[in-house]
């Protein structure tokens, strides 16, 4: 009977090992080798050993453009988006009449897609006649930013279309506010403790799981910024290469210069930078990661 | 003198109770004055895209002050322009755009239910390490396998064809299994034990019982492929080669890059885009949220 049961086991997890062997395991090893050569599919490749990776390091200005984008772009929304998610669930939190109603509401632009959202978003910001100048020009901005058409204000373009999607973050520190005890605010309510205190001493630490899956998520997910890019800048990633995020400049190396050998070398750096972040992650996590009980072992 | 003192008390009392009641209703107030002021800005650019859309061709897109809502023009006509168009059919995008959703829709339900209910029902040997693998595949960042894969389906002659972007979803998800595993878990054992004993073999235990008590992850699974897959636009751009075979997102993509597009008919297919994924949306979100939030837990 334990033979028959591995046996099914195994027989129904084949689609699954086929895809791993063929679809996963295959393709990286076959990257590894691909990043050491020099190959457009139209001529053989030829090996060239690190080249691809001295020249990405020493000789290549897009991709020390496509990093600084890439880095900049954490910078001003990782922060700024865990902040306003958080705050966003506090008040989706409250218990008030049609909560129900908001909350899907606001989930709503978060499940549309990148494209089309970046379609809207491209003529609200448009410099002279968009809506979102219009605004900044009533509220006695005298010279609003250019957005997408000005290096400076083309990330921070993309940042402020992120905001319209804060709901989808919202959600997740919702679902974490609502797994916390209520008797622990309840014991603090009778300690005398006003609500900012209840807010650091209970609600932060508590959902410190939920706010490190989030920071990691949205780290991984800077590195996977595509559609958005392409959409506001073009392949060639906007006015001066403003808008070049990492794997837009790898997808153009790839498939508009035909350089698979050198694309893949740019992939092998970005699982380089995911692995460091991480593990840097996961190291610092003991210390600000509170676990009430030890996550059991799934 | 006992009685003044008693009646300042509860006058002291009625003053707490009125001003605690004042806080309350002052911090309703706030509560929904922010929650509208956020709707608006969820709603506003929606509305203003439709107004857009709706607009006649001689009209001015953009106006100052912007119109948010359509007031004046009624140019539903649109809409079927952008479906019918000669150079970008978006009727035909559509269509393709749903033949590869579909794909992945019978692709993921078939393999991740499979591969969940191995590990998650089955005991055998290896079952650990497989599992730690599958964490594992969730980690690699999928960009590393863009360029071999598109080698390996090229050599496969699959460029220019749907292959490349649903034959994939037939070989399982590790995210999706990992979900599906979760709930399959959460039955007692005794469920296909028993069925077991009644003569079941394990293909009947999955097809008649584990399968069955399955359906709402499995639906929330099939929203999110939905979502994902109509929405993609990396994959289709790589491996499609001609208008005909494009996807609403391509199609999409490349009228707003066009030089001299027509805003009005762009945003008609953009809305023709959105209105999909937002009645898939209206009509799961009580389930898409709980998945969401159970996801977010993992972590």
């Amino acid at each position: 009977m334990a033979r028959e049961e591995e046996r099914a086991a195994y027989l129904f997890m084949l689609p699954w090992l086929i895809g791993l062997v063929v679809f996963l395991i295959g393709p990286i090893i076959a990257s590894v080798i691909i990043s050491l050569t020099d190959w457009n599919l139209v001529s053989s490749p030829q090996w060239v050993g690190l080249a691809n990776y001295q020249e990405m390091l020493f000789d290549d200005r897009n991709f020390w453009q496509s990093i600084r984008v890439t880095l900049y772009y954490i910078v001003l929304s990782v922060p700024l988006f865990m902040v306003s998610g958080l705050g966003l669930s506090l008040l989706l939190n409250m218990r008030l009449k049609g909560m129900n109603w908001f909350r899907t509401l606001l989930y709503l632009p978060s499940v549309l897609s990148g494209v089309a959202v970046a379609v809207l978003w491209v003529s609200l910001l448009n410099p002279d006649l968009g809506a979102v100048n219009w605004v900044l020009r009533g509220i006695g901005v005298a010279n609003p930013p250019r957005w997408l058409s000005s290096p400076q204000w083309a990330v921070p373009s993309v940042v402020l279309m992120g905001m319209w999607g804060v709901g989808g973050s919202a959600i997740i520190y919702l679902a974490g506010l609502q797994n916390i005890p209520p008797q622990l605010y309840e014991a603090a309510t009778i300690d005398g403790a006003g609500a900012w205190r209840k807010f650091i001493h209970i609600t932060i630490p508590m959902l410190t799981p939920t706010l490190f899956f989030v920071l990691i998520t949205s780290l991984l997910g800077a590195f996977q910024v595509f559609d958005t890019a392409f959409v506001l800048g073009g392949s060639r990633g906007g006015t001066s290469g403003a808008l070049r995020f990492y794997l837009l400049n790898m997808w153009t190396e790839g498939f508009r210069n035909g350089r698979l050998g050198y694309a893949s070398a740019l992939a092998w750096v970005l699982v380089l930078l995911a692995a460091i972040v991480i593990m840097i992650m996961f190291r610092t996590s003991a210390r600000w990661v509170y676990y009430e009980h030890e996550p059991t072992k799934a | 003198m006992q009685t003044t003192a008693k009646t300042a008390t509860s006058a002291g009392q009625a003053d707490s109770a009125l001003r605690y009641r004042a806080q309350r209703i002052a911090g309703q107030a706030l509560a929904y004055g922010s929650l509208i002021l956020l709707s608006a800005f969820v709603l506003m650019p929606l509305g203003w895209m439709l107004t857009v859309a709706l607009k006649p061709d001689n009209m001015p897109y953009f106006t100052i002050p912007p119109e948010w809502f359509p007031t004046s023009y009624w140019e539903w006509n649109n809409f079927p322009r952008a479906l019918l168009d000669s150079v970008q059919p978006f009727l035909r995008y559509t269509f393709n755009t749903l033949i590869i959703v579909l794909g992945n829709m019978v692709g993921t339900l078939f393999s991740c239910s499979l591969v969940a209910f191995a590990f998650a029902r089955l005991r055998f040997r290896g079952s650990e390490l497989l599992f730690n693998v599958l964490i594992i595949t969730m980690l690699i960042p999928w960009q590393v396998l863009m360029i071999p894969q598109f080698l390996l389906y090229y050599k496969l002659g699959w460029y220019g064809t749907y292959l490349p972007l649903i034959v994939p979803s037939f070989t399982g998800n590790a995210f999706f299994i990992f979900l599906i595993r979760q709930y399959m878990r959460s039955f007692p054992r005794d469920l296909d034990e028993s069925a077991r004993i009644d003569g079941c073999n394990f293909w009947q235990v999955f097809w008649y019982i584990v399968l069955p008590l399955s359906t709402p992850v499995l639906v929330v699974c099939m929203v999110f492929v939905f979502q994902n897959t109509w929405s993609d636009l990396l994959g289709p751009l790589i491996y499609l080669d001609s208008n005909n075979k494009f996807t609403l997102a391509v199609g999409l993509a490349n009228m707003v890059t066009r030089a001299g597009t027509k805003w009005n008919l762009l945003m008609a297919a953009n809305l023709i885009t959105i209105i999909p994924m937002v009645v898939v949306y209206f009509f799961a979100q009580e389930k898409l949220i709980g998945g969401i939030a159970s996801v977010g837990l993992k972590g």
